[in-house]
């Protein structure tokens, strides 16, 4: 790699990415940029590929500044090809390399659904050994991005066997998650909500070191007794201002679980829950019809169906592109109100 | 930049030595002798699935995998191949064994049997497997060329490609960023007539593909894929200049498809006489007699050659047939690294305990 470090332009690590390093909050985009970069020096192998994200930083600046630090060779920029350049990095991987893939929005994950699900996701089941990719990006509604920059893709890849799914709700998980994504050795599908990349209310000051959150593994969020939220990314937001209104109106105790890893699924930590409580609501942010709720659900009904008191409820978006205007995105993404509306249903049951 | 290359003096003027053109010779056999012989086990009911030959078409693959750096340690060239470039991945080093018990879907195969013919890799040799969605190797070995430039290692990547390849979506993708990137890729498309039972003239309102490359801003150049002599020099230019910084080229064989799109194929779609005259132009043939005319071997040089092929096929057909089949709950594993939904009321337990 010698090559590499020759014709890097080292220069001094600039200041939005020494957050952390000096005790400064970060938010959920800084702690992923931080991860990035970390894992960049860390090792050599490791480089980004994607559209924009040299010179320009990317399309939410995710990659700011690594350009003049790491140079052309490790920050590839490439024509408009998600299809390309997504099966040039199993090339790459095939050779050594770790690379991260950076959708500009997942929506457009969906072009490069052939070499992830045939190619990728088959390799070392196919006997060519670990693929280690990483292919991330702004996923999710909310922001008035209409159809085609808010779509929550977990569940056609969820269905593939030979990936990995994360999707991170807390900036700390998204650094440590990352982290732990890069260094893993399969395909890691890795789903950054594009609402909470800069809300102020996740900002928080992460430990310095060299921190890793394991893949497949829940995060209690908050621990209650008498209803199981089992959700990921925003909805794990909603779902805490849904049990704080459910604690002060009407007594109930609710528990969030928040996967942070879809594939592999943490199916214990759920199940566990939900001998506690006996009463489980599934929250997602994807639509609805064979979405994962389904395959949770199911779960449940296999491995604890003796230990409910009602019937499994989710609340999902609804069946529809997503729309563009306020009204109507409103109407489509899971509200508070649905949230709790379903708990008080489960409650009463 | 396309040019194309006049053959006709091309084997006067060869730099290879009569050791390599022997060596060419045994590649050759080995290639129709094995597919030969795998015929034989197709009408035995010994493969499992379809076989697809390359017969008429083998110098291609042959001389062009010739003209790379092949080596066993994982430094040397890579190489992906289409269905028909057996002869290709013998030449980079695979063992018959290997096609035959991929073939017959045995346990001992280099995919234990999960997949099929030439879909297996090998890094030391250096060539990855196929999935048969056309075009996502060229993507594939964009990525492996790229990673040979921003390393700065002197390694080429080469795919091949048939003609119907090159109308898929992830053909443009793979190649285009190669070319823009300047990565040392190598993309030879073979134009053998038919994809599956669709004419050339169906495949492409151009005629020829190596027009194409100009359109990449990529080197191209064209050849006959039955002349060993011309695909060899043809490919150790580009891979000349892949070597020395100058990017992507993109090469055209023109050779013919004389069996089916597999065994099951009785090719109705063929007009008559097309197949019996390039039978007369078979690139086995045409090469033995080249050798014979210009003095580079004897005939009871190439017989020698020939029989060693026909003993060394045989030991592997042996080596095959006495593998196991797989054992059927060793199919879950290595979907990632050793994880998958266990069914514990049905199939599936523990993984595979030979982990790669």
């Amino acid at each position: 790699m010698a090559t590499i470090e020759q014709s890097m332009k080292v220069r001094e690590k600039p200041e939005h990415v020494r957050n952390t390093e000096e005790g400064r909050p970060v938010t959920m985009l800084e702690a992923i940029r931080e991860a990035l970069w970390e894992e960049m020096e860390r090792d050599d192998s490791v480089f980004v590929i994607g559209e924009d994200i040299g010179v320009y930083g990317g399309a939410f600046k995710m990659t700011d500044g690594f350009l003049d630090h790491f140079g052309p060779k490790r920050i590839v920029d490439t024509p408009i090809s998600e299809a390309g350049f997504t099966g040039a990095a199993a090339g790459a991987a095939h050779m050594g390399m770790r690379p991260v893939v950076e959708m500009q929005f997942m929506d457009f994950v969906s072009c490069a659904y052939e070499p992830l699900t045939n190619y990728i996701a088959t390799s070392r089941w196919r006997g060519s050994g670990p693929l280690p990719i990483v292919i991330r990006g702004p996923v999710g509604g909310g922001v008035r991005g209409g159809p085609f920059h808010s779509q929550n893709p977990e569940m056609a890849f969820f269905h593939t066997p030979g990936l990995k799914i994360v999707y991170p709700s807390t900036a700390a998980d998204a650094k440590g998650l990352l982290k732990a994504a890069i260094r893993d050795d399969d395909p890691v599908l890795f789903f950054e909500h594009k609402k909470l990349y800069r809300a102020p209310f996740l900002r928080e000051t992460l430990p310095a070191d060299d921190f890793v959150v394991p893949l497949g593994k829940a995060r209690l969020d908050r621990e209650g007794s008498d209803i199981t939220i089992v959700t990921y990314g925003m909805m794990v937001h909603e779902s805490r201002k849904a049990a704080e209104q459910l604690e002060n109106e009407d007594g109930i105790n609710v528990e969030i679980l928040d996967l942070r890893t879809l594939l592999p699924l943490d199916e214990a930590a759920i199940i566990e829950s939900v001998k506690k409580t006996n009463r489980v609501l599934v929250v997602h942010e994807d639509t609805r019809t064979g979405g994962i709720a389904g395959e949770i659900s199911m779960r449940i009904n296999e491995k604890a169906f003796e230990w409910l008191d009602a019937p499994i409820l989710r609340v999902t978006s609804l069946d529809s592109p997503v729309p563009y205007s306020p009204p109507l995105e409103d109407y489509f993404l899971p509200q508070v109100s649905d949230i709790v509306a379903a708990c008080r249903y489960l409650a009463n049951y | 930049m396309a040019a194309t290359t006049d053959t006709a003096d091309a084997a006067s003027q060869t730099s290879l030595t009569r050791d390599q053109l022997h060596e060419i010779y045994y590649y050759l056999q080995l290639t129709r002798q094995l597919e030969n012989l795998l015929t034989t086990l197709y009408r035995q009911n010994k493969v499992i699935g379809g076989l697809y030959r390359s017969l008429g078409q083998e110098a291609t693959a042959v001389a062009s995998a010739y003209a790379l750096q092949r080596r066993t340690d994982a430094t040397g060239d890579v190489v992906a191949p289409a269905i028909r470039d057996m002869g290709g991945l013998l030449v980079m080093g695979a063992r018959p064994v290997d096609f035959l018990r991929q073939y017959m879907a045995k346990g001992d195969s280099p995919t234990w049997g999960r997949e099929q013919n030439v879909h297996f890799t090998d890094y030391d040799r250096g060539f990855i497997g196929l999935i048969s969605h056309l075009g996502v190797m060229i993507e594939v070995m964009a990525g492996v060329a790229l990673t040979f430039k921003l390393r700065g290692e002197p390694r080429v990547a080469l795919a091949w490609s048939g003609d119907g390849m090159t109308s898929t979506g992830a053909f443009h993708e793979g190649f285009n960023l190669a070319a823009v990137q300047r990565a040392p890729l190598i993309v030879i498309v073979e134009n053998n007539g038919y994809a599956y039972s669709t004419p050339v003239s169906r495949q492409t309102a151009a005629g020829s593909f190596v027009e194409r490359a100009a359109g990449y801003g990529a080197f191209g150049e064209q050849c006959d894929g039955n002349d060993v002599f011309a695909v060899h020099d043809m490919v150790s230019r580009a891979a000349a200049r892949a070597r020395n910084g100058e990017g992507a080229s993109l090469l055209e064989v023109i050779t013919y498809r004389r069996k089916g799109h597999a065994e099951h194929d009785a090719q109705a779609y063929v007009p008559a006489g097309e197949i019996e005259a390039w039978e007369a132009k078979d690139p086995v043939v045409r090469y033995e007699r080249t050798l014979l005319e210009q003095g580079h071997a004897t005939q009871e040089e190439l017989d020698a050659i020939a029989a060693r092929v026909a003993t060394e096929i045989e030991t592997a057909r042996e080596e095959a047939e006495a593998s196991p089949m797989p054992e059927p709950e060793t199919a879950l594993a290595e979907v990632t690294g050793g994880t998958f939904v266990p069914q514990p009321w049905t199939r599936g337990g523990a993984p595979d305990p030979r982990r790669a």
